[in-house]
């Protein structure tokens, strides 16, 4: 590992250095930020570079919430031409940083005290050894439950603020002929909805042991158990139809008055908005019931590619430009996710907004922001993806709660 | 075989006698049949249509009528908008230029990978059929089994070797890449074709004291025409159409149409517009559609002549 | 004739043109060698790795294989392969051969059919999957749109269903392909012996035994050209699963083309990814080189 590594930044130094005339000036970004809100909120930061002078080279490439992207990061990486900065959530700036791949950002860091307004929680991806390798550009958090008030109103339910209240309005809302549940069956928001049932049923000790410290007993504990048989509740709050279906279609769902309630990271308020409804009156937004004072959350960072010895200009401009609080806020305003500073102004930010960063310092001073299993942000991607698999697996009806607690046992021994 | 009357008229099975067309026929089927066969070409016809039509269809709709259901009815309003914001205007990346300037990138891949691949694939073809030596048969076998290998196995091993070829990230090096998962399926093909043409011709031209490249450009390149076309067709619709060499071994100014595309249709968050998507999917296969058509003819003929004989 | 030049030119020409073809050759086979060979070489030492996110050299043994066998997806994987790769094979032959059999019965519009069968090959599944998606689901797709019809008991959701998705992604690849092996076929029709044809329909042969006489033997070749352009799509098989299932629901269509991608660039896992590949082309391998040998040897 060691002579490759070696190898591997002496090629990556070759290939740098005869370039590096030309790459001091600008930065090669590759994200999979492709459609219209996201595009303009990194215009944002694309004009903000280009008043410095320095020209942004776009690398976009889409797919799979960031999966093709990272396949060709591996590629430019093992050929030698890594880009300047590229978009990465959670574990796998570790997994890089861990590879000796991502510069150094600490005199940037230093310069503009990021670590007093960065909560540890995102500082844990943002750094690697005490050394920072990344800059955070947003928070969203993920355990959200959207409701259609015309719906909630019709029979009689306010915001549930427990299982079991929150058991009766499905059955409320099934009764009166709406599904209760909109549901995409895709592997991340099975899990999304995993993170968010365990959470409320083992509380945050539990999410601690068993999504972050992968404790074999907590894992195959009678309370996970429990949260399995949980989600085999929910399953039969869902239409038949759920299979594949994407996110957004299910968002539609609530929005078309067909479902009375879904569960949603934060991105969700985009398709509410876009369709003209104001929150409060046409939809509410409350936490999952059983996990009011928790926020799970995933950030987006910006990890800096070693380009040849140190941090050049360009990404040094670059990270700076992502934190500065002007663009924190400009961009969080059009992408709908929260600040990764916890010193800033919001009033610009809508009424939806505001309310999560309030939750998000919160939690944060409170010990109870938790990364996001189901986003990456509780445990590498090799975890991450052995849970999905028994978390789908059994959301499907392949095997029952019991089998389930051992296939997630077992999965998590195989992938670390 | 019995000694056969010299008769022109060939005697068909139901019956009917009918005179030997340009086409072959060894049975003429006559109305109930004919029109079973017709109806059965139809059928299949609509099989293979169907998607085109949903896509079409639905491309020359506004959004709203898309997202109301009804994805086989017709566009109760039509219009071109999504047609025009595929090509110019939609978000694919940071700027939204839509498909337009990648389609050069594309181009400029495409037809260098395509013509080398095709050549030396004939090359190769001629050396194992007409200058074949011992082994050249298991040679074969060992080029032809490159066919087979997954991209996403040589993805990082490839990446490597064109880091350390200094080709990474230029247009030559995805060139390159194409090249060599091309051979093995043009060297199969003008393999396959060869091997049915007259060795004698081959000899008599050497007794005549023709050399090595001589006999090729004159005696076999000339007739290649039909195989030539099938193979470029084919290895035309794989390199236009791949995604993930193209991806990974192009830097931020060569990306090839499909990674657009693709950016285009994958978007994770967002309003899809499933209008444009298929409006810029129907684009982005143009271009193969065209050499299809307008090849069609020679493909077949390409195949006729006999690269799938013995 | 002419004389034969001076012995010593003569005997040197000789030696260049004997160099020449397999100087001509050398190029590919060192291509091949590398690219291919080396490569498959470069994965078997990495499933012997405990590489992770990029290559490492540290061998862990066996670890990576007997990993793979635990791993439930991988079973549904190789079962999925063997399913799909025989339908789809069988499937496009026997269509293929059908079409082309009726399409050479001089029928008028011919250039235009073979167009309509051909042309879905041209387009990438990127997109092509989306359409596939949407016909197949039941919520809006045929089944709906046959009960919005008035047949109020059909019913069509396959894609959402654990046990048969597997066969949606057959009628969507037979789709795709299916026209290009027709064509094949058509071009090996075209090409029989037109003389031996005749002679035995003069012997009386029924249309029947003419087929199975003689066309479809003659057509051996073009079974084998097929064979390999099938076999080589359905390995290869990842777009369109991704674009038609992504894989579910659940596990349920993933297919070992789709593991080993996984495997290797999203979960960071590329000891598995790379023994996982190994074993899909000892597979591979298993079928194709006899079906190969055999070919090629009596093409001799």
């Amino acid at each position: 590992m060691r002579i490759f590594r070696g190898t591997m930044t002496a090629v990556a130094a070759f290939a740098a250095s005869a370039t590096l005339a030309a790459a001091q000036e600008n930065v090669e970004v590759l994200h999979w930020w492709t459609s219209g809100g996201e595009a303009a909120a990194l215009n944002v930061l694309k004009e903000d570079l280009q008043k410095q002078g320095i020209g942004w080279e776009d690398m976009p490439v889409a797919g799979g919430g960031g999966t093709q992207a990272m396949t060709v990061l591996r590629a430019r990486v093992t050929s030698g031409n890594a880009p300047t900065a590229v978009q990465m959530l959670g574990f796998d700036i570790t997994d890089w940083a861990k590879e000796g791949a991502l510069a150094d950002l600490n005199p940037i860091a230093e310069e503009e005290n990021w670590g007093e307004v960065v909560p540890d929680a995102i500082q844990k991806f943002s750094t690697y050894e005490g050394q920072w390798v990344a800059a955070p550009v947003n928070v969203h958090s993920t355990n959200w439950v959207w409701g259609n008030k015309t719906i909630l109103d019709e029979i009689g339910v306010a915001q549930p603020q427990n299982w079991d209240e929150f058991i009766a309005a499905l059955d409320s809302a099934k009764e009166a002929g709406y599904t209760p549940l909109a549901h995409g069956g895709q592997a991340w928001q099975d899990a999304t909805l995993f993170d968010a049932v365990l959470m409320a049923t083992g509380g945050p000790d539990f999410y601690q042991k068993t999504m972050v410290d992968l404790d074999e007993e907590a894992l195959g504990s009678d309370t996970m158990k429990q949260v399995f048989d949980r989600m085999g509740t929910l399953r039969g709050y869902v239409d038949d139809n759920f299979s594949g279906r994407d996110w957004n279609l299910a968002t539609a769902m609530v929005i078309n008055g067909e479902a009375a309630f879904q569960m949603m990271g934060d991105w969700a308020k985009g398709e509410f908005l876009n369709a003209g409804k104001v929150p409060g009156e046409d939809f509410v937004c409350f936490r999952f019931p059983g996990t009011q004072d928790q926020v799970t959350f995933n950030s987006d960072q910006f990890a800096m590619f070693k380009q040849g010895d140190g941090v050049s200009d360009a990404q040094a401009a670059l990270a700076k430009a992502i934190m500065s609080p002007e663009f924190q806020i400009a961009f969080n305003k059009v992408k709908g996710s929260v600040p990764a500073r916890t010193d800033l102004d919001v009033s610009e930010l809508d009424k939806c907004g505001q309310q999560g960063y309030e939750d998000f310092k919160a939690a944060a001073s409170s010990g109870n922001l938790f990364g996001s299993m189901a986003h990456g942000h509780a445990n590498p991607a090799a975890v991450k993806n052995a849970m999905y698999d028994v978390i789908t697996a059994h959301f499907n009806g392949e095997y029952d709660s019991e089998t389930a607690v051992q296939e997630l046992v077992t999965a998590v021994q195989i992938a670390m | 075989m019995a000694s056969a009357p010299t008769t022109e008229v060939i005697t068909t099975g139901t019956g009917s006698p009918d005179p030997v067309g340009p086409h072959r026929r060894f049975f003429t089927a006559d109305g109930l049949a004919r029109v079973t066969i017709y109806a059965i070409l139809i059928l299949f016809c609509i099989y293979y249509l169907l998607p085109l039509y949903v896509m079409v269809v639905n491309s020359l709709k506004p959004l709203s009528e898309i997202t109301a259901g009804g994805m086989m009815a017709l566009p109760r309003q039509w219009t071109g908008a999504p047609w025009q914001s595929a090509w110019s205007t939609a978000q694919v990346g940071v700027d939204a230029t839509g498909l337009k300037p990648y389609f050069i990138n594309s181009i400029i891949m495409v037809v260098p990978a395509v013509a080398l691949s095709t050549i030396i694939g004939a090359l190769n073809g001629y050396v194992l059929t007409k200058w074949s030596f011992r082994g050249s048969t298991l040679i074969f076998g060992l080029i032809l089994f490159g066919c087979f290998i997954p991209f996403q196995m040589v993805l990082i091993p490839m990446a490597r070797m064109l880091g350390l070829m200094g080709m990474a990230g230029t247009v030559p090096g995805l060139v390159f890449v194409h090249f060599v998962y091309g051979i093995g399926f043009s060297t199969l093909y003008f393999r396959n074709y060869y091997a049915a043409f007259p060795t004698e011709l081959v000899r008599a031209a050497q007794i005549d004291g023709a050399g090595f490249f001589t006999i090729f450009w004159r005696i076999l390149l000339p007739s290649s025409g039909p195989i030539a076309v099938v193979c470029i067709i084919w290895q035309f619709t794989n390199i236009w159409n791949d995604f993930l060499f193209g991806a990974s071994f192009s830097d931020f100014d060569s990306q090839p149409m499909t990674v657009a595309l693709n950016n285009l249709v994958q978007s994770s968050t967002g309003v899809k517009e499933y209008n444009v998507h298929f409006a810029g999917a129907i684009m982005a296969a143009l271009p193969t559609l065209l050499v299809y058509v307008v090849a069609g003819r020679f493909f077949v003929r390409g195949l006729m002549a006999g690269s799938v004989k013995g | 004739m002419s004389q034969t030049a001076p012995a010593a030119r003569g005997r040197s020409m000789d030696r260049l043109q004997d160099a020449l073809p397999k100087l001509v050759l050398s190029p590919t086979i060192a291509i091949v060698a590398i690219f291919v060979y080396g490569f498959i070489l470069f994965t078997l030492y990495l499933s012997f790795t405990d590489s992770r996110i990029l290559p490492s050299y540290n061998l862990v043994g066996w670890k990576n294989y007997e990993n793979l066998f635990r791993i439930r997806a991988w079973d549904t994987a190789i079962n999925n392969l063997i399913i799909f790769a025989s339908l789809y094979i069988v499937i496009c032959c026997a269509l293929g051969l059908l079409l082309a059999i009726l399409l050479d019965q001089k029928i008028r519009t011919e250039g235009f059919i073979r167009t309509v069968y051909l042309y879905p090959m041209a387009l990438s599944f990127i997109v092509t999957g989306v359409a596939w998606k949407w016909f197949l689901d039941p919520g809006i797709g045929l089944e709906a749109v046959v009960r919005g019809w008035g047949w109020e008991s059909f019913s069509f959701g396959w894609i959402k269903d654990s046990d048969m998705a597997i066969y949606t992604i057959v009628i969507a690849a037979v789709w795709q392909t299916s026209g290009f092996v027709m064509a094949m076929f058509l071009a090996g029709l075209r090409g029989i012996d037109n003389e031996m044809l005749k002679a035995a329909q003069i012997d009386g042969a029924s249309t029947f035994a003419l087929y199975r006489r003689i066309v479809i033997p003659q057509l051996r070749p073009a079974f084998m050209s097929a064979f390999v352009v099938l076999a080589h799509m359905a390995i290869k098989s990842y777009d369109l699963v991704i674009a038609l299932t992504g894989g579910g629901p659940g596990t349920a269509t993933e297919v070992p083309a789709t593991f080993m991608y996984s495997y290797t660039f999203t979960r960071n896992q590329m000891g598995i990814g790379a023994a996982s590949a190994v074993i899909m082309l000892m597979t591979i391998a298993a079928i194709i080189v006899p079906y190969l040998w055999s070919e090629l040897r009596e093409k001799k």
